[in-house]
C-alpha cells in the first residue's frame, strides 16, 4: 500500500478563449474563469482509482499558486483525494513560478508526507512546459514514467504504458517512482454532489516556499508573449479558369 | 503536445460533427408530396428565361441549378421532407431579396424562404418545386449598442457566430438552441425559435426590437428600430416573427441582448420520478428565483440512448430521469451560495437522488452537450418521429407513457425538454419510417395534446408537418384571421407555400 501525491494546477479553463496582454508580458488572468488543469484531473483520477482498487492508501493533492488554487484542491478533494497540501505563492512571486520550483516543492513535500508515488499531468495546458515531472524524478533520483497511458502494479513496482511518437512503449519501474498522466489514461469522473459536499470537510493545510526551503528566484525570463498569426480569410471562386489565374496571380505557379 | 490538447478537445467535441450533419447521400428520403399525398398548386413553372432573370440580379455563383448542388437545399436535416426544386438563389442584399421577390410575383413562381435549414416541420425545404432563397450570404452585422444591448444584423448570421462576437462586448444572445452552430437568426425569428433559456430571457416577441421584412410583392417593410419602446400603431414586426416565411422573407433583425453573466453554474441530477421532478422544479424557482436560467428535463431513454448513439459519458450514475439546472447571475460568491442551500436541502429531501454540479466552463460545455445531443441522437438508428408540445405540467409526461404502450416495441419512445416552459419533446425512434407507425402516432397525440388544452407546436412551428393539425390548438375565428392576412401581404400565395395555413376543405372536412 503506498501514498500517492498528486500535484494539481489551477489553469484557466481550457473552453475559454485566451487574450494576450497589450503590454505582451501574459495572459489576462483577471476575472477568467479558472479550472484544475486537465491532464492533472487524469492524473487525480488515477490516484483514486488505485485507491479504489486498494492499491494506494492515501491520496495527497498539492497546489502551488494564490488563494485560488484552494478551489482546484477542493475539486481533487471532490474528485476522491483524501487531503489537501496548498503551497500558496501569489503576487510577482507567482507570475515567475517555474517548473523547477514546483519541482523542488513536491520533491520536498513527497519526503515530508513519505509518499511512495508521485503523479502529475504530463503538462499544464497555459505554459505547456512539460517538465515538472520530469525535474522531480531527477530531484528525488528516483525513477520516472512520462506519458503514462497505462499504469498497473507489477512485483516491485510499477508497469507503465508511455506514449511515444508511432506507438507505445512499456517500461517497468521500482517504487518510489514519478508518472505523468497521459490523455489515454483515464477518463476523470465528475464530482458527485455528496462528494462534493464531503470535500468542503475534508483537511487542508497551508505552508509557503519559505516553510519548505525552496527559492523561488526566477530562472526563465519570458520576453514576450504572443497571439497566433490570424488565419488569413479564404474566398470562393467560380472555376478552374480563376483558380489558375489567382494562383498565378500570387506567383504560386 | 499542443497536438495532445487539440485531441483532447475534438475528442469533447466530436459528436458536434454528428449532430450537426446535415444529411447523408446513402440514402435520400421519398419526396414530400408522395409521402404525404399532396397536390401542387397552380404556380408558374420555372423557365430558362426565369433562370437568366436571376442571374442577372444575382451573380452567377449565387444561383444554383445543378441537381447535385440544389439536392441538400431540398432535404430537412432529419431526412424527413425532401422537395423538388431546380433552383437556389442566394442573395447578398435586402435589394436583390426584393427583386427576386417582385419577379416571382409576377411570374407567379413560389418560393421557399430557407435560413440554416435545421427546422424540424418541414417548414424550411420546398414540397415541389418552389425557388429556394438561401440567405445564407446575408451574414453582416451592422451594429452593436453595449449600452443597450441592441444588436442589428443581418437574417443569415449564424446564431453562434453572433454570440461570439456579442460575448466579446460583454452581452449574451438571449436565445440558445442545440442548432446553434448552424441555424441563422432570421429562421430563429421566423419559426419564433424557443431553445434552452426561454425560461431566463423570455421569447422572440419580447427580445426582437426590430425587423426589416421583404414582402411577396418586393416591397421592403422597415420596421428595424432598436427601441425597447415603440407604441406607434400596430407591431407588425410581430407578424414576422413565427409566420415561418408564408407573410414576408425577413432581411435584417434588431435584438436586444442581455448582459454577460459574470457567474455560471450547472447541475446535472437524477430524480426518482416525475412527481419529485415537479416537486424539485417548484423549488428551484423559489430557491434559485433570479438566477435560475434553465430547468431542463429528459428520462432515463433519452440520456441512455443519446449516450450510446453519441459515444458520450454520462456524469452521474443510471436515474429514471435527469434533471439540468443552470443558474446564471452576476456574483459568484451570492450564487454558489444559493446552489449550495438548494442541493444540501434537495439532496436531504430526497428530490435529488445524486448528481453533479460545476462551475467550470468546459465542464458546463460538456453536459449541455448530452442535453443537446439528444435531439439528433436517435437519428442514428434510422428514423425519428418528432413532436414539440407545450402541455400543462401535471400532464407533462403523461404523454410519453400513454404513447410507450400505444406504440409497445414498434419503436423507443422517449421524452425531454424545457420544464419551465412547459415543453416537452417527444420523439420516436424507429429504424426506419412506416406508414403503420405514423398512423398509430398521428393524429392521436395531437388529439391528446387538445384534450388537456395543450399546444400541437410549441416551439418548432406548423411547417409542412402540421397545418392539418393547427384546428387542435387554433379555433376557427382565429384561423380566418391568419388567412385573411396571407391573403393582404401574399395574394398570389407564393411564400412558402403547403406551409402552416391548412386549405380550406380540410378545416372544413373536420
Amino acid at each position: 500500500m503506498s501514498r500517492v501525491l498528486v500535484g494539481v494546477k489551477r489553469v484557466i479553463d481550457y473552453a475559454v478563449k485566451i487574450r494576450v496582454k497589450p503590454d505582451k508580458s501574459g495572459v489576462v488572468t483577471d476575472g477568467v474563469k479558472h479550472s484544475m488543469n486537465p491532464f492533472d484531473e487524469i492524473a487525480v483520477e488515477e490516484a483514486v482509482r488505485m485507491k479504489e482498487k486498494k492499491l494506494a492508501s492515501e491520496v495527497i493533492a498539492v497546489s502551488c499558486g494564490p488563494a485560488q488554487s484552494q478551489e482546484t484542491l477542493r475539486t481533487a478533494l471532490a474528485m476522491g483525494a483524501d487531503r489537501a497540501i496548498h503551497v500558496e505563492i501569489s503576487g510577482p512571486e507567482y507570475e515567475t513560478l517555474q517548473p523547477l520550483h514546483v519541482a523542488k516543492i513536491l520533491a520536498k513535500l513527497s519526503q515530508d508526507e513519505k509518499a511512495d508515488l508521485i503523479i502529475v499531468g504530463k503538462q499544464a495546458i497555459d505554459d505547456d512546459s512539460n517538465q515538472t515531472a520530469q525535474m522531480t524524478a531527477a530531484l528525488l533520483d528516483w525513477p520516472q514514467g512520462t506519458f503514462a497511458s497505462k499504469i498497473e502494479k507489477s512485483d516491485a513496482g510499477l508497469t507503465v504504458t508511455r506514449e511515444i511518437d508511432g506507438g507505445l512503449e512499456t517500461v517497468k519501474t521500482k517504487m518510489p517512482a514519478v508518472i505523468s498522466a497521459d490523455l489515454r489514461l483515464n477518463e476523470p469522473r465528475y464530482a458527485t454532489l455528496p462528494n462534493i459536499m464531503k470535500a468542503k470537510k475534508k483537511p487542508m493545510k497551508k505552508v509557503s516556499a519559505k516553510d519548505l526551503g525552496v527559492d523561488l528566484a526566477a530562472r526563465i525570463k519570458v520576453i514576450s508573449v504572443e497571439d497566433p498569426p490570424v488565419r488569413q480569410a479564404g474566398s470562393i471562386i467560380p472555376d478552374v479558369d480563376t483558380l489558375v489565374a489567382k494562383l498565378k496571380e500570387g506567383g504560386h505557379i | 503536445m499542443i497536438k495532445s490538447i487539440a485531441i483532447l478537445i475534438s475528442n469533447l467535441n466530436k459528436t458536434n460533427i454528428i449532430s450537426q450533419a446535415k444529411y447523408t447521400t446513402s440514402v435520400l428520403p421519398q419526396f414530400s408530396s408522395e409521402k404525404y399525398a399532396v397536390k401542387r398548386k397552380n404556380f408558374g413553372i420555372l423557365k430558362s428565361a426565369d433562370v437568366e432573370y436571376f442571374k442577372s440580379v444575382l451573380s452567377e455563383d449565387r444561383v444554383l441549378t445543378d441537381e447535385s448542388d440544389v439536392l441538400p437545399f431540398n432535404i430537412d436535416w432529419i431526412k424527413n421532407c425532401r422537395g423538388q426544386s431546380k433552383i437556389v438563389l442566394k442573395p447578398k442584399t435586402t435589394d436583390e431579396v426584393s427583386q427576386i421577390l417582385s419577379y416571382c410575383n409576377k411570374n407567379r413562381l413560389a418560393v421557399c424562404p430557407q435560413g440554416g435549414n435545421t427546422g424540424l416541420v418541414g417548414g424550411s425545404v420546398p414540397v415541389f418545386d418552389e425557388i429556394v432563397i438561401n440567405l445564407v450570404h446575408m451574414n453582416k452585422i451592422i451594429s452593436l449598442d453595449d449600452i443597450s444591448g441592441a444588436l442589428v444584423c443581418e437574417a443569415g448570421c449564424i446564431l453562434e457566430n453572433l454570440d461570439n462576437y456579442v460575448r466579446d462586448h460583454n452581452l449574451i444572445m438571449p436565445l440558445d438552441l442545440g442548432a446553434k452552430g448552424s441555424c441563422h437568426i432570421g429562421g430563429n425569428i421566423s419559426t419564433n425559435a424557443g431553445g434552452l433559456r426561454l425560461l431566463r430571457y423570455g421569447n422572440l416577441h419580447g427580445s426582437v426590437l426590430g425587423i426589416e421584412a421583404v414582402k411577396a410583392d418586393g416591397t421592403v417593410v422597415d420596421c428595424l428600430r432598436t427601441l425597447k419602446k415603440d407604441n406607434t400603431g400596430y407591431h407588425l414586426k410581430h407578424l414576422f416573427i413565427g409566420s415561418e416565411g408564408t407573410l414576408g422573407v425577413v432581411t435584417k433583425v434588431a435584438i436586444h441582448c442581455p448582459a454577460l453573466p459574470k457567474a455560471v453554474s450547472l447541475g446535472f441530477f437524477g430524480v426518482e420520478n416525475f412527481e419529485n421532478l415537479l416537486k424539485l422544479y417548484k423549488s428551484a424557482k423559489s430557491s434559485l428565483g433570479e438566477i435560475l436560467s434553465a430547468f431542463e428535463m429528459a428520462d432515463n431513454k433519452s440520456i441512455s440512448l443519446t449516450v450510446e448513439n453519441c459515444k458520450l459519458s454520462n456524469p452521474i450514475g443510471d436515474y429514471p430521469f435527469y434533471v439540468l439546472i443552470e443558474t446564471h447571475g452576476s456574483d459568484e460568491t451570492h450564487d454558489s451560495e444559493k446552489l449550495n442551500r438548494f442541493l444540501s436541502q434537495e439532496m436531504e429531501s430526497g428530490l435529488i437522488l445524486d448528481g453533479t454540479v460545476t462551475s467550470e466552463p468546459a465542464k458546463i460545455k460538456n453536459i449541455w452537450h448530452i442535453r443537446e445531443s439528444i435531439a439528433g441522437a436517435g437519428l442514428i438508428n434510422g428514423y425519428v418521429f418528432k413532436y414539440d408540445v407545450s402541455l400543462p405540467l401535471r400532464n407533462y409526461y403523461d404523454l410519453v407513457l400513454t404513447l410507450r404502450t400505444r406504440v409497445g416495441d414498434r419503436a423507443r419512445v422517449y421524452g425531454y425538454g424545457h420544464v419551465g416552459d412547459g415543453n416537452i419533446h417527444i420523439n420516436v425512434s424507429a429504424s426506419k419510417y412506416s406508414k403503420e407507425l405514423y398512423a398509430i402516432l398521428e393524429p392521436f397525440i395531437y388529439e391528446e395534446v387538445a384534450k388537456v388544452g395543450g399546444s400541437i407546436s410549441a416551439e418548432h412551428g406548423v411547417g409542412f408537418r402540421k397545418p392539418q393539425f393547427i384546428h387542435y390548438s387554433k379555433d376557427k375565428t382565429a384561423l380566418q384571421l391568419m388567412r385573411d392576412l396571407k391573403q393582404s401581404m401574399d395574394p398570389n400565395g407564393i411564400l412558402n407555400p403547403y406551409k402552416v395555413l391548412p386549405d380550406v376543405p380540410d378545416i372544413e372536412k373536420d
